[in-house]
């Protein structure tokens, strides 16, 4: 897998961005030193990164994320060290934006820094099944808002179309066209697409460089054996 | 139903308003249900109807009442502080006989409390928030795809009773994402409601939408007059799920995000042979009592799964009359029961429940 020094991933909000960036930090920690993960979300109050801060410490992967994160206290704060990240070429960088325009503008005092090294990819990540991107249009208009707010280009896309879980081979299969309408209208290639690791054996060889994701693990457990029915109401 | 969608719980009630014909907003931010004001303010502009972030939760819930009059779908959301902010405006509602939408995605509190999820507006909702007497009906989701029924739910019921209703949800709820296929678009019926003020052209009698009396006979009347109306409520609307009830020794009750632990929980416990099932209230005012009466006349003991200290509780024991032990499984402070956490309650419950 071909990477940069800084991985950004962006998006719609809901588009899968902290899981990804969650899988590709492991992905280069497999080869690599010095894998640091930030969590630049300051609009997301649950379901953050913190939520995997035992697992990544036990893998020896950093993370950099607000002290406020998953407390009861709703400030916008960015943690210091993701300067640190910006300035010391010697680590590697995945970086959490958050949500939308709204999401992605506290990435922009960090812009100049990282255009300027211009060792980064900066990923649009995108879900074809959430209503507000579905189709390529759509898609687009959010990453022109994403990238008015935080000033730094997109390089490529990744495609994460997916219906949690109701998610089949064939879901994915159904987004390629729209991940090429994106890509075709927009110049920015798809660096990959992503599909939960169970998926992937049956999506081998149908779809170009597939990327598996592992799921964060929610801090409740609702997904019983029993499924959940549609109640009549 | 339309194609399913990948949708935050927030989301899916602001696109199911939308879907229900309402084209009013007014809302002010607050985590977690900020989604809700975030949706609207892209989708409204964009389909001729109105977004509008006020001034204050006092001022949002005002402009409500102002639209309601008028006789159109409009609804408000905010989070339990902001609830307690809108309860003013709430009361004149209800004392008018409006229908409102209000969608509280409840935090912790009390006081500023915090941002992590929460039940514990339970006693707010369902004795009615503000002063005087009267009722709101009260919602319960426990999944996104019950979210945007609800929400189409709390329109026609609001509607049909003219009355507030609110919709009561735990941040988990609002935050998290689940596959949902979105109700088709209501067909609105453009005729002015027979009580709307929306202007006579002299051409009728004016409509007077008020919660001034000025006679205390007439105060006294309007109020027994409501509370028939609440009995035919209480009597023909209450909505629950039964799980695994058929043969249950022990009943869990629980709404939303807990119910959902719980399920996990009594497979496991059905597993090591306890004979338990849930009765999921859908309707927290009405409270399904019949049901929990029937309920009572099976098992040996009731466990009342909630986020907070034990508010249903109460409405849990006074449905069944005390017949039978109520025992209670909470978190507080923004953490979310385990399902071991629920299995040992239930284990509890079965050993001595037999009192």
């Amino acid at each position: 897998m071909e990477f940069k020094r800084l991985t950004l991933f962006a998006g719609h909000y809901g588009s899968g961005k902290t899981n990804i960036a969650l899988n590709y930090a492991r992905a280069l920690n497999r080869d690599h030193n010095n894998v640091v993960i930030a969590d630049l979300d300051i609009v997301n109050p649950y379901f953050r990164t913190k939520d995997s801060e035992a697992a990544l410490k036990a893998e020896g992967i950093g993370l950099i994320v607000s002290e406020f994160a998953n407390s009861n206290l709703d400030v916008p704060a960015m943690p210091k060290e993701i300067y640190a990240l910006v300035d010391d070429r010697s680590q590697l960088g995945v970086l959490d934006i958050g949500g939308d325009d709204r999401g992605a503008l506290a990435l922009g005092r960090y812009t100049p820094a990282i255009a300027e090294e211009n060792n980064y990819e900066m990923l649009l990540v995108v879900n074809m099944y959430r209503p507000l991107t579905r189709t390529a249009d759509d898609t687009i208009e959010v990453l022109r808002e994403i990238e008015e707010a935080c000033r730094l280009p997109f390089t490529a896309i990744v495609n994460n179309s997916n219906l949690g879980p109701l998610t089949t081979a064939q879901t994915v299969l159904s987004s390629i066209p729209y991940a090429q309408e994106i890509s075709r209208k927009t110049g920015l290639p798809v660096k990959m697409t992503c599909a939960k690791e169970d998926l992937c054996p049956s999506l081998a060889g149908q779809v170009e460089n597939l990327f598996p994701l592992s799921l964060q693990k929610l801090y409740y457990q609702i997904d019983s054996e029993v499924p959940y029915g549609e109640t009549d109401v | 139903m339309q194609e399913k969608v990948l949708m935050k719980g927030n989301e899916a009630i602001a696109e199911a308003a939308i879907l229900a014909g309402c084209r009013h907003y007014f809302g002010y931010p607050i985590t977690p249900q900020t989604e809700v004001a975030a949706y609207m303010s892209k989708k409204m502009p964009k389909i001729g109807g109105t977004f509008l972030q006020a001034e204050s939760e006092i001022a949002a819930i005002n402009m409500v009442y102002g639209v309601s009059a008028t006789g159109k779908r409009v609804m408000t959301s905010s989070s339990s502080p902001g609830i307690a902010l809108k309860c003013e405006g709430i009361s004149y509602l209800a004392g008018s006989d409006l229908p409102a939408l209000i969608l509280n995605v409840q935090r912790g509190g009390p006081g500023l409390g915090g941002i992590q999820p929460s039940q514990s507006d339970y006693f707010l909702a369902t004795r009615g928030p503000g002063h005087g007497d009267f009722h709101v009906i009260v919602l319960a989701p426990a999944s996104v795809q019950e979210m945007a029924d609800l929400t189409l739910k709390a329109f026609e019921l609001g509607e049909k009773y003219r009355m507030p209703v609110m919709l009561l949800a735990d941040g988990t709820m609002g935050q998290m994402m689940e596959p949902v296929a979105l109700p088709e678009p209501t067909e609105i019926d453009p005729t002015p409601k027979s009580w709307a003020a929306t202007g006579t052209n002299c051409e009728r009698e004016h409509n007077i939408v008020n919660s001034l009396y000025l006679s205390p006979d007439e105060l006294e009347r309007t109020n027994i007059e409501r509370f028939e109306r609440y009995a035919a409520i209480e009597r023909d609307e209450p909505m629950w799920e039964e799980f695994m009830m058929d043969d249950a020794e022990i009943c869990v009750v629980s709404t939303g995000i807990t119910a959902r632990v719980s399920r996990n929980a009594i497979v496991e416990a059905r597993k090591q042979g306890i004979k338990v099932g849930m009765l999921r209230p859908i309707t927290l005012w009405p409270f399904p009592k019949k049901a929990l009466q029937a309920a009572a006349e099976k098992v040996k003991a009731f466990v009342s799964v909630e986020l907070n200290m034990g508010q249903m509780k109460e409405d849990v024991e006074l449905a069944i009359r005390c017949t039978k032990p109520v025992s209670l499984c909470y978190r507080v402070g923004g953490m979310i029961q385990t399902p071991d956490e629920v299995l040992e309650a239930i284990k509890k419950a079965n050993e001595g429940g037999q009192e």
